[in-house]
């Protein structure tokens, strides 16, 4: 739905950047393409690596490990498995909520969606590329350790 | 040749791939397909994308970005940052070639860490999903906590990267995003 709407507006810019200035349009075109070639690369190992993790740790799997663990070590292995998973929402959100059905606790669930969305392990190649070695690893860890404050309050607030 | 090299992480998990397809072929045969699906996701998302910023990088002029998210664009800037990130969709990979281009158009390094962050966790789209799959008051909680925490973090990390770290970010970025 959503890259429906991209498309539709991304077309709808390009027609009247053409219609207002052909020169412009051919040079942020060719600056696109030069800028997607460019990390295409790293793309493609990151997305590959992705596909080769995602398929050993399948939901049952990942159910099996978080969901009946409970305490600090239930929430430590959550967002280990969080941190180094990438999980599209529309397939953790699901997960989440069947794990917490069959029992698993509130925080381990919310330790594991904060980590699954803020710290990504194996995009760190294509953050360093983008940014920095330094930026990569504060914004990793600073992200995984503030995971467990959101899991902590979500647990009080959840059980009010 | 520094193209090739670029590839190599790619084709080394590729083998590993074979391999393991030699030696589980069920096993294989999902990897396959998972890193097809990822791929597909990519040349869906990703095009239209980059296809924004090579107009919004010939259009916009540096001088409207630094205003609205340069050094002392405030609140303004970092309220701006917050809603690109939380209005966007698809994985966080998708954020840095944006962020890229707000380096090079001279937003503030804390903005582009708040909107990282706004649009690795706090995605209106996602959001929506969270409060009907997780309930109103896990989302909701979660969703303000990080509205503080990712601003918080932002500030920190900021001044943990001195200006000279900042100025090498920067330069990657002044001639292509």
């Amino acid at each position: 739905m959503f890259t429906t709407v991209l498309y539709i507006v991304s077309i709808i810019f390009l027609g009247i950047s053409f219609y207002k200035d052909k020169k412009k349009t051919k040079t942020a075109l060719l600056k696109a393409w030069k800028s997607f070639m460019n990390v295409f690369p790293a793309f493609a190992g990151v997305l590959a690596l992705v596909g080769l993790m995602l398929t050993v740790l399948t939901p049952e799997i990942i159910s099996k490990i978080i969901g009946s663990n409970t305490g600090i070590l239930g929430m430590f292995i959550a967002s280990i498995v969080g941190a180094i998973t990438l999980i599209p929402g529309f397939v953790a959100f699901p997960l989440a909520s069947s794990l917490l059905e069959k029992g698993a606790g509130v925080e381990q669930i919310a330790v594991f969606v904060s980590t699954l969305m803020m710290v990504g392990f194996v995009t760190m190649p294509l953050e360093i590329k983008y940014f920095s070695r330094k930026e990569a690893f504060l914004r990793n860890s600073f992200s995984y350790i503030f995971s467990f404050v959101v899991a902590f309050i979500i647990g009080m607030v959840v059980s009010l | 040749m520094k193209k090739t090299k670029a590839f190599v992480p790619f084709l080394l998990i590729i083998i590993a791939d074979i391999i393991i397809f030699t030696l589980n072929k069920q096993l294989g045969i999902s990897i396959f397909k998972n890193t097809y699906f990822n791929f597909f996701e990519m040349f869906s998302v990703l095009p239209p994308i980059f296809l924004l910023l090579g107009l919004l990088d010939v259009w916009v002029p540096r001088e409207t970005i630094i205003k609205f998210l340069g050094e002392k664009s405030g609140i303004v800037g970092m309220s701006l940052s917050i809603f690109m990130g939380a209005a966007a969709a698809g994985p966080l990979y998708g954020a840095f070639p944006v962020a890229a281009i707000m380096i090079k158009k001279g937003a503030k390094f804390s903005n582009i860490l708040i909107f990282l962050g706004a649009w690795s966790t706090m995605k209106i789209p996602m959001f929506l999903f969270e409060m009907s799959s997780l309930g109103v008051k896990f989302a909701v909680t979660r969703w303000l906590v990080n509205l503080v925490g990712i601003i918080l973090m932002a500030i920190i990390i900021d001044k943990m990267i001195n200006r000279n770290e900042k100025l090498e970010i920067y330069k990657k970025h002044t001639h292509s995003f």
